[in-house]
């Protein structure tokens, strides 16, 4: 018997990686923006992707991939607006993975402008796992405080925009908007940060004008690489 | 906690390092966990001891090697481990900040037992 070192510097996450890069390649080319929505649980994603859907009407082409431990009940508030969805029940993991959206290539319709994949609710692990998006999107919510980003850099770190949802609450509780903002762009400054209300609308169409743009960015990046 | 999934993408690494050195099992695991990488080095620890029995590295141990957030600033060139996770350059100010370590989850090296080459 012999014992031997060997080298071998690489990510334990390369499959997710490769999954991922797979998932990205394949929606650009069709011009799909996937956005990715983390949070903790009950921040809200589900209801901004009502109002989202509400903004977003045909001919705009939606969908929406669901996450959750249990249930099927998120999806069913998607296909209530109008939009299909597919909810993935992870069975007890606490993230999606991008071979779980690489199982869904086959059923997703390809003639889309969005794809929404709203995470498993929790701040920590989704933050680890790259689905294929274009784009991260972390809601933080008014009632779970504005000291939550350098808790939970990781998802503000890997994000491009940030939600403070729930903001009608704003003045009711002990949040400061400001010092949730500063924090998050002091991890990551180039984060674009909406203030967002479901409940009244405020920030909505901001961030729906963000999402065309980032939306054509992807076909003008694609430009640049033909 | 999803160190169960990343120590099942670690034992994907080590089948096939096995597999390509024609090993019989894997002694050792040198794991560098990055600050920024969203994994407890404690807990992954303890997930390798449940995930590692009855498989090639039942009798591994894995070291775990924690790594700063280090980055070079892209305005003045200047590379720093970042503290308190404030990405902004320590000495000029600037924001725009390549990040060199301490995000991922990288396998360093491994210790491999492989039988002994008999002669042909």
């Amino acid at each position: 018997m012999k014992r031997k070192d060997v080298e071998v510097y690489e990510d334990i996450l390369k499959s997710n990686v490769a999954a991922a890069a797979e998932v990205r390649r394949r929606f650009r080319e069709q011009g799909v923006l996937v956005v990715n929505l983390l949070s903790s649980p009950g921040a809200g994603k589900t209801t901004l992707l009502e109002r989202l859907i509400d903004r977003l009407p045909p001919p705009a082409r939606l969908a929406v991939i669901e996450g959750d431990i249990e249930t099927e009940r998120d999806a069913e508030r998607i296909r209530a607006k109008g939009v299909p969805a597919w909810q993935i029940q992870t069975g007890g993991a606490c993230h999606l993975e991008a071979k779980m959206i690489g199982r869904l290539l086959g059923e997703l319709p390809s003639d889309l402008d969005f794809l929404f994949i709203e995470n498993v609710g929790n701040l920590v692990c989704p933050a680890a796992f790259d689905l294929g998006e274009s784009l991260r999107v972390v809601l933080l919510s008014v009632p779970e405080g504005d000291d939550k980003p350098k808790k939970y850099p990781k998802a503000f770190l890997t994000a491009q925009a940030l939600v403070l949802s729930k903001a009608d609450l704003v003045g009711l509780l002990p949040f400061d908007p400001e010092r949730a903002r500063g924090e998050a762009l002091e991890i990551n400054p180039s984060l674009a940060v909406f203030r967002v209300s479901a409940l009244t609308g405020e920030g909505l169409d901001d961030l729906v004008a963000y999402l065309h743009l980032a939306r054509a960015g992807l076909a003008a990046e694609d430009g640049r690489h033909a | 906690m999803h160190e169960m999934s990343l120590i099942a993408g670690l034992f994907e690494i080590l089948e096939e390092k096995a597999r390509e050195h024609k090993a019989r099992s894997v002694t050792a695991v040198r794991l560098r966990v990055g600050t920024l990488s969203g994994a407890v080095p404690e807990l992954l620890e303890t997930a390798f001891d449940m995930y590692k029995k009855g498989t090639l590295a039942e009798k591994a141990a894995l070291v775990t090697i924690a790594v700063p957030v280090k980055v070079r600033c892209r305005a003045c060139g200047s590379e720093f481990e970042v503290d308190d996770y404030v990405f902004h350059c320590q000495f000029c100010g600037a924001a725009d900040l390549e990040i060199l370590s301490g995000t991922d989850l990288l396998v360093e090296s491994i210790e491999l037992e492989t039988e002994d080459e008999t002669p042909a």
